[in-house]
């Protein structure tokens, strides 16, 4: 047993780096490690397929009842939007409290002590991954455009303005980071899942109610300040109420939580 | 090496750990004994920068954990084997682990060969491991980094005495090559054969600390001869103190000194040893059983 750390073949007793000459750990592995987290175990991988396949789900739905005059990429490519927006926060979500529920933050707060760093590559890869999940849209409304044309011999419509693409893009992003936000200001995933769901849903029924509760809503309820983004009418008004539910909904709860992991006992 | 000043961490008024102070020098193992929840893992967390102290400071290297600019290419930690995601294999767990620290691919398969890990072990989800094994890919997972130090909680828990035959020798020669080893167990037997050194805390405490020569041989002798009554009356003339029942006496003196009292006294010796652990053993239990009362008490 001896012959374990035999001299000539251990890796313990050659390579050991001085101190000084060990650099730190670059922040784009840090991004790449967190990455491959979330898409190395079943749990994350189904995860992605599924939120992939939803997308073609829906198209299909319009594909096959919907009228023709609504089988046009830029309708296609909408539908999705509804799924999406409950789906990408829970990406975010997965990243930001994966550490915490299966303890493995023991681990990788002590290979990266400056837990600040860890934070900030969980948040670049949880966008990344969100971004992968909404091109997966994109290629669905494209095939859903494509099968349209051949199987119920509508003509093809890809015509879609630039500021809704983008803004299509922007508003699924936004919602990717509120479920960080979320994740990381209660470090547990099914908590973390339903209020991000819940809290903005309570909100929009209640403001239904309320005439006043309704026009504070213009400014608070995020679903409703993102829709501009995707119909690509946003001005200055709209970015307004869109900044401020950000704040409300992504700055607050990603303050509490950059404070949250900062500053926790990791056990 | 590792240097702790003075650690001390107080959860409102419960203090976890109080006050401890020690060195772990290049070249040696250090035990880091008590019984459940008597501070160990606590410390252990404050030293790797997890757990904030709430006063006094540890160093490795001379350098505090969290100036450690690639922390794991100096320092292995391995803090609880159990916290691994279940759904990732042993190999991509090492993965992972290179791939941050930024050592070749190829480490993987050496961390996996020193700990005694197959490759079909190897490619199974930790969902599937035993704690024995849990504990060998952390160990593993802890030496990827070549590093000169490791800092490990309860290594040897869940292995078979096979297990710790192994890990035994294992820690040896890492630290015959130079290395810097400290490690807890809540069993002395299981530490006594690994450790130069121990370091025994109770609720927090330190309570014995030195080499375990030193520890060791403040049992006194074992003895067993033919006449043990003339025995301990020559010994107990000689000013020693003396204890014994059936199976021999105990005295508060060297061997040398027993064997010459006994040569004195032309008795014949059946048996002669330091008493070993039996003193240690006593303290360890002591301080487990007054932790249990604890609660009674309160």
């Amino acid at each position: 047993m001896t012959a374990v750390l035999d001299r000539e073949t251990s890796h313990l007793t050659h390579e050991r780096p001085a101190l000084g000459e060990v650099k730190g750990i670059p922040f784009t592995r840090l991004v790449r490690v967190e990455l491959r987290k979330m898409t190395d175990t079943r749990a994350g991988r189904w995860m992605l397929i599924v939120m992939a396949a939803i997308s073609l789900l829906v198209v299909t739905i319009n594909l096959i009842w919907g009228s023709n005059a609504d089988q046009t990429f830029g309708t296609f490519l909408g539908l999705t939007s509804f799924p999406l927006m409950i789906l990408l926060p829970i990406v975010g979500i997965m990243a930001a409290t994966a550490e915490w529920s299966q303890r493995t933050g023991l681990v990788t707060f002590t290979l990266e002590p400056r837990r600040g760093r860890v934070l900030a590559a969980k948040n670049v890869a949880g966008v990344l991954l969100g971004l992968g999940v909404i091109a997966a849209a994109f290629v669905a409304a494209a095939l859903a455009q494509l099968l349209a044309v051949g199987l119920n011999g509508v003509d093809a419509d890809w015509s879609m303005p630039w500021k809704v693409v983008l803004g299509f893009v922007v508003a699924m992003t936004v919602f990717v980071i509120q479920g960080l936000a979320f994740g990381f200001a209660l470090l547990i995933t099914p908590l973390a899942i339903v209020a991000s769901i819940l809290l903005p849903t309570i909100w929009s029924i209640v403001a239904g109610i309320s005439e006043r509760l309704n026009s504070i809503g213009a400014w608070l309820d995020p679903s409703r300040t993102v829709e501009p983004l995707m119909s690509g009418t946003m001005a200055g008004e709209q970015w307004a109420h869109l900044g401020t539910s950000s704040l409300v909904w992504i700055g607050i709860p990603m303050l509490i939580g950059a404070w949250r992991v900062l500053t926790r006992e990791v056990k | 090496m590792i240097t702790v000043e003075n650690l001390t961490k107080r959860y409102g008024q419960f203090t976890a750990v109080d006050d401890i102070s020690f060195e772990v020098q290049p070249g040696s193992v250090v035990g880091f004994l008590g019984p459940n929840g008597a501070g160990k893992s606590t410390a252990m967390r404050m030293m790797t920068g997890l757990t904030p102290p709430t006063s006094g400071r540890s160093t490795i290297l001379g350098r505090d954990y969290h100036a450690l600019p690639n922390p794991a290419r100096h320092v292995g930690v391995m803090l609880d084997a159990a916290a691994q995601h279940p759904g990732r294999t042993g190999k991509e767990v090492l993965h992972l682990v290179g791939m941050t620290i930024g050592v070749p691919k190829t480490r993987v398969d050496q961390a996996l060969d020193v700990v005694g890990l197959t490759p079909a072990e190897a490619k199974r989800r930790v969902r599937n491991y035993s704690l024995g094994m849990r504990q060998r890919l952390g160990l593993a997972g802890a030496l990827m980094g070549d590093p000169q130090v490791l800092i490990l909680d309860e290594p040897a828990n869940g292995l078979d005495p096979q297990g710790i035959h192994w890990m035994r020798q294992l820690l040896r020669a890492y630290a015959d090559q130079g290395g810097t080893v400290l490690l807890s167990s809540h069993l002395l037997h299981e530490v006594q054969i690994i450790a130069d050194e121990l370091v025994m805390i109770g609720r927090g405490r330190i309570v014995a600390q030195g080499s375990k020569a030193e520890l060791l041989g403040a049992g006194g002798t074992r003895v067993h001869s033919l006449d043990n009554d003339a025995l301990a009356n020559a010994l107990q003339a000689k000013g020693f103190e003396v204890s014994g029942d059936r199976s021999g006496i105990l005295v508060k003196a060297s061997p040398e000194e027993v064997g010459r009292a006994a040569l004195d006294a032309q008795i014949v010796l059946t048996e002669l040893h330091t008493a070993g652990s039996e003193g240690l053993e006593q303290l360890f239990l002591s301080l487990t059983a007054a932790d249990s009362r604890e609660p009674q008490a309160a």
